[in-house]
């Protein structure tokens, strides 16, 4: 927590020197957007001395398609399935999000059932998030394909159950304003309690591939450390702050969904470093476990959809509403203006990639070309959620 | 001591590597075009029209409403409504789409047009194998493509089909009592 993160004021760039003076020159390499760790298409403008880093630009837009403009011009329902495509890892979590928000505009009430299968379905989402990016992370360490091949066996698991409740692997586009899209199918409890009773031994592989080992340490320790202070002054959330050791967790603030009558913990980091927030992840999995483990129990027969609502022609009353949830990569809020009309007129998302991603610089700093990527990493973008 | 983080890591990779050869769970993959995995009954992936009977211009469901074409969210429907009109399953005379286009290069099979529809006309398919060798044309879907028979839903959705059936002929009962009511309406024949 004390180590010293270098600011971009404290960088004194040598005066351009026309190749006469070879030392203390700095490179700029443009990393991206075709580079295959960036996890997308990001680019970033890196300064470097020698192989450290000086400076980080990022550069956004590539992936830029409008989601917002295209949100004002659309019903609220139509937009629903666009949520699927903003971090398309976990579009569970933002249909939730997006229906949260529509829910408190109108003030519309969800049926018990709904709100725990919401409950199941975001904390199948964040494991299947966390496993994957672990994964993803590993192979930007150089473990080529084998952690990332694990984690996406498991990944392959859960959105089996996905498809076979929505319809389709990815693009859920499962719950609806006042509900979710359709029931259950027969045996589809089973098979997600089988999965879910199984997942340990995954994370204990995961576990032992990963805990101890003397590359992953080298790597990840003391690597771009995140104060907690600059944390919360850049609007950090998710697994990414409670690993600086901030004690804040949208599910335990807030209390949205049912979140209240579930008995769980919040993992906290101590060291704010790369290896902080990779442990974060393996311990926010054994958490959702156990959520997920109280729900099936508690989860019973009923409703699923709140029959008042009209999904065609949903006018909401005039007014505004912020609805936010904890999604795996941090907060996911969508802010919604209405006026009366068929479309919202403002519709704003507040990505957690896109803003966890605004303190690359304040880590990278310092540390060696090699080390950018690990870090990038660690923070969990997906690009269809950075430039929306 | 240094280095038995990695052998521990080596133990996990070489158990797993000797199960993928043993475990049954493990065998999973299959020769895919003789072999196939069963679809879940939920599956989706584009729409089509659906028709009771054999004639597929007779018994279409579809009343040319066009709710779907103004709710569908990347617009990839496109509906002209006839000038004439044709006996429904109810024998009610309705209109009926003269044209109806789905570009299947935009749609992304979000299932709002089925949610949508208020005749039960248009259903998600389970057909994936939609290569083309033609980009624009070939991907534009007509209503004579679009059209699938009854039987066809009930093959792909064993379980939602019935519902459906019977959804409609509950409808159709509760209208049959009072046959006055299908007394023309007010046409608004649009002049193309």
């Amino acid at each position: 927590m004390s180590a010293t993160v270098q600011t971009l004021e404290a960088i004194e760039r040598p005066p351009v020197s026309m190749g006469s003076r070879l030392e203390g020159e700095l490179l700029e390499v443009s990393m991206g957007p075709q580079h295959p760790s960036t996890h997308g298409v990001f680019r970033m403008n890196v300064a470097l001395e020698g192989e450290v880093v000086r400076k980080l630009k990022p550069v956004f837009g590539y992936l830029h398609r409008n989601h917002e403009k295209l949100g004002e011009n659309m019903s609220y329902l139509g937009s629903m399935p666009y949520t699927d495509r903003l971090d398309y890892f976990c579009s569970m979590t933002n249909n939730w999000a997006y229906a949260l928000s529509v829910e408190k505009l109108a003030g519309i009430k969800v049926p018990e059932r709904a709100e725990y299968l919401r409950v199941i379905l975001a904390e199948l989402t964040r494991l299947q998030n966390h496993a994957s990016l672990l994964g993803f992370l590993l192979n930007d360490m150089g473990a080529w394909g084998t952690p990332l091949m694990y984690a996406f066996r498991e990944r392959e698991k859960i959105l089996d159950l996905f498809e076979s409740l929505s319809g389709s692997r990815m693009m859920c586009d499962y719950m609806r304003f006042g509900g979710c899209r359709c029931d259950t199918p027969p045996g589809w409890m089973e098979r997600a309690k089988q999965i879910v009773d199984r997942f340990p031994h995954f994370i204990d592989d995961l576990e032992q591939l990963v805990v101890g080992n003397e590359v992953v340490i080298g790597r990840t320790q003391n690597v771009g450390i995140l104060s907690p202070d600059l944390a919360i002054n850049a609007g950090i959330a998710g697994p990414m702050l409670r690993a600086s050791g901030v004690n804040y967790d949208i599910r335990k603030v807030d209390g949205y969904g049912f979140y209240p009558r579930f008995k769980f913990r919040i993992p906290l980091g101590e060291h704010g470093d790369t290896y902080d927030r990779l442990m974060m992840r393996v311990l926010e999995m054994r958490e959702s476990l156990s959520i997920l483990k109280q729900a099936f129990e508690q989860i019973q027969p009923g409703p699923i959809m709140n029959p008042k609502v009209k999904i065609r022609a949903f006018r909401p009353p005039v007014g505004e509403a912020y609805g936010r949830i904890e999604g795996p990569k941090g907060e996911l809020g969508f802010y919604l203006i209405s006026d009366g009309g068929q479309n919202p007129y403002r519709y704003r998302v507040r990505p957690p990639s896109f803003v966890n991603l605004t303190v690359l610089e304040d880590l990278c700093l310092g540390h060696t070309v090699a080390d950018v990527m690990v870090i990038l990493g660690s923070v969990d973008i997906v690009m269809g959620e950075v430039d929306r | 001591m240094i280095g038995s983080g990695v052998l521990k890591g080596m133990a996990v990779t070489a158990r797993n590597f000797v199960g993928s050869y043993f475990d049954k769970e493990r065998l999973i993959t299959v020769q895919y075009p003789e072999e196939r995995n069963p679809l879940p009954e939920n599956y989706r992936n584009f729409p089509f029209l659906l028709y009771d009977g054999d004639d597929p211009h007779a018994g279409l469901r579809c009343v040319a409403c066009k709710i779907c074409e103004k709710e569908c969210p990347p617009q990839c429907i496109y509906i002209v409504k006839s000038d004439d009109k044709k006996p429904d399953y109810m024998g009610k005379p309705q209109f009926y789409p003269k044209v109806f286009d789905i570009d299947i290069s935009v749609c992304m099979s979000c299932q709002i047009c089925v949610e949508v529809c208020p005749f039960e006309a248009i259903k998600m398919d389970k057909d994936f194998e939609l290569s083309r060798r033609e980009r624009f044309e070939a991907l534009l879907l007509r209503k004579e493509e679009l059209s699938k028979s009854n039987d066809y839903y009930h093959k792909i959705c064993p379980t939602d089909a019935p519902e459906v059936d019977a959804k409609l002929a509950e409808a159709a009962a509760k209208k049959k009592p009072a046959p006055a009511a299908a007394a023309p309406t007010p046409t608004s024949v649009p002049a193309a």
